[in-house]
């Protein structure tokens, strides 16, 4: 597990549920063969309304033509972040865009936990709101250590919430390794 | 202190007396559930954790329904029916349904009840999120992830945060103009999208037990639109005698002890209530029916888990005898039992079939069809700039089809009535 992420940060509003992260038409794709599961980083966030994609300013799509890579790393999201259906397919949409961590002021469950589980992001929560305090574009540093976030340009510092019970499995990698390394699984 | 319905039942899967709210518990799951979206990855991620020779915990207790992208021509969306089939056949999987075969069912969660796979006091996880509506038979169920899907294929086990419980509960007598869908889009308008996240919500009170089991399942279908982790209504003696005419299987009736811990108790009164509608874009957007009527519609559509169970397609019928649709209206039953059922059931001898026929509705094969958009040349799917009315549970942005549509949620009688007159309309005006 990577002690600090640093990277340039996407921001988005409340609600941002699977359909939005993946439109369920982009479903169909394998996501255990290399080269096609590149479609789900090409559409990933391909379902937030442009408007509300990129905030503050917004008309900021994720991933620019054709590429199936974000130079965004970092997504700052307000409450109930990945709400909706089950699909796994929505943190792993994000990890093939390159997301390396999500923070957001709560999440759905069945989100979190795919993220979780399958090793895909990191999902922390911040403790204050801190969409509406950033821009898309910004620079910060996550400390996974001290569980704060660090907005590069202007020095300021939030709490974010310690990951808690899943940590472990976060540091294992996934819940499988989570389960070898406790002797669950054979 | 006592313990609630859903705090008994995870105890006893954990085999533990007592369990509290915020404890990790490991489950012994009783069925596990998937279909053609999600079966294919978890099967990936399994063979790749469990290695070549890796074996199902218990076969008999996998059950998969093909049943999102059934009817399309997308050639990925196909070959994922094919890698189910395969798996099926390669591990002789008994409970595997398959498209267009006379096995093939439709909607997972409503051929979950019709097959006899929902029992009271156990424990289904599903990949799919409105796995919750299996609570209707006072059980425990809730949807995961693939590779939370993948790991109790191989295990037969799975964590779960105890969670805390909030009650419903429904007074009254519920008047002719009202369903079950009224009721939840009323809750999620007061508790919004998230405000049951992680917790268990729980359904009681003398008019939820006068609901039908298809009514009870619009409930517990929706609870995952407030993000609760499962829905539940405890068994009596309807569903004993449902779950009766389609298992010979043991099951266990779990109620709440009256000194369980709620984190809130909501309670209402359904003989006040008025119909309602979720507005664009999300299912807590809440307005009553009267205060939006009038608004234009391109469709109205009635489907899903939630509104294409036979009750649903009852109560549409009842409004729609003898009347045409003034849009284009699409009646897709869940699934093809509830199909047959359409041919079958009448009102004044005609078939419902007939009746939807008559008014010039478009019906579909049994399937998700358009409730969740699906590949673009899904029946119903949503284009650019639309207004529909629609029985399904989520009207978030592009979740039926283009994100440049809107899309109301409401009741059957409520897109019933919006379907004769082309706009938002009150079923009251037709009682
Ligand atoms: S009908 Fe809609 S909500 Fe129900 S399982 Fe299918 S896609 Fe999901």
């Amino acid at each position: 597990m990577d002690k600090i992420i640093k990277g340039k940060i996407f921001v988005l509003g409340d609600n941002i549920d699977t359909d939005q992260i993946i439109p369920a038409e982009h479903l169909v794709y394998s996501l255990s063969d290399p080269e096609e599961s590149k479609n789900y980083g090409k559409h990933a966030l391909s379902g937030v309304p442009l408007s509300k994609a990129g905030l503050p300013a917004g008309g900021i799509p994720f991933i620019k033509n054709g590429s199936s890579e974000s130079e965004y790393n970092i997504v700052i999201a307000g409450s109930n972040f990945g709400c909706g259906s089950s699909r796994e397919h929505a943190p792993f949409a994000l990890k093939v865009a390159g997301v390396k961590a999500v923070i957001a002021e709560s999440y759905a469950r069945i989100f979190y936990r795919n993220s979780v589980d399958g090793g895909f992001i990191i999902p922390y929560e911040s403790i204050q709101k801190i969409n509406d305090s950033i821009s898309t574009g910004d620079e910060i540093e996550i400390d996974l250590m001290n569980n704060t976030l660090k907005h590069i340009e202007s020095g300021k510092s939030f709490n974010l919430r310690p990951l808690g019970d899943i940590l472990p499995i976060i540091e294992a990698g996934n819940i499988f390794e989570y389960a070898r390394k406790s002797g669950m699984m054979g | 202190m006592g313990m609630t319905i859903t705090e008994k039942i995870l105890a006893k899967a954990s085999g533990k007396a007592k369990v509290e709210p915020g404890e990790n518990v490991w489950l012994n799951v009783d069925i596990l559930m998937t279909h053609d979206v999600c079966g294919p990855p978890t099967i990936s991620i399994w063979k790749r954790e469990f290695g070549g020779d890796a074996k199902i915990w218990d076969k008999d207790k996998l059950v998969i329904f093909p049943d999102h992208y059934i009817f399309t021509k997308n050639p990925q969306a196909n070959r994922n029916v094919e890698i189910l089939r395969e798996f099926a056949r390669q591990y002789d999987i008994e409970n595997y349904y398959d498209a267009g075969t006379d096995r093939y069912k439709g909607v997972c969660h409503i051929a979950l009840a019709e097959e006899g796979y929902n029992i009271p006091g156990t424990i289904l996880f599903g990949t799919d999120s409105h796995t919750c509506t299996s609570g209707a038979f006072g059980m425990f169920s809730t949807g995961v992830g693939n590779t939370d899907a993948a790991f109790i294929l191989g295990t037969g086990k799975i964590w779960e945060k105890i969670p805390e419980s909030m009650k419903f509960v429904f007074h009254g007598k519920l008047p002719s103009f009202l369903t079950a869908k009224d009721l939840i889009l009323r809750i999620l308008g007061d508790i919004t999208t998230d405000g049951a996240t992680y917790r268990a919500m729980e359904f009681d009170g003398e008019a939820v037990f006068s609901l039908s089991v298809d009514e009870r399942m619009t409930l517990t279908n929706m609870a995952i639109e407030a993000g609760a982790m499962n829905g539940i209504i405890a068994a009596d003696s309807v569903i004993e005698n449902y779950v009766h005419e389609r298992t010979n299987k043991p099951y266990e009736i779990f109620n709440s002890d009256n000194d369980a811990k709620y984190r809130q108790v909501y309670e209402y009164d359904v003989s006040g209530m008025e119909p309602f509608v979720a507005k664009p874009h999300s299912p807590d957007n809440l307005d009553t029916v009267r205060n939006v009527q009038g608004t234009k519609l391109t469709k109205c559509y009635i489907g899903s888990c939630t509104g294409g169970k036979l009750s649903d397609f009852v109560s549409a019928a009842k409004l729609l005898f003898g009347n045409k649709a003034a849009v284009p209206t699409f009646v897709v039953p869940a699934s093809t039992a509830v199909a047959n059922q359409l041919e079958i059931e009448t009102i004044n001898g005609i078939s419902l079939k007939e009746i939807f026929e008559n008014a010039g509705c478009v019906i579909a094969q049994s399937s998700c069809a358009a409730c969740l958009g699906g590949p673009m040349d899904t029946i119903g799917r949503a284009v650019d700039g639309e207004t529909i009315i629609s029985t399904t549970n989520r009207n978030f942005p592009g979740r039926m089809g283009s994100k440049k549509a809107a899309v109301y949620l409401a009741s059957p009688l409520t897109v019933a009535a919006s379907a004769i007159t082309g706009v938002i309309t009150d079923p009251r005006d037709f009682f």
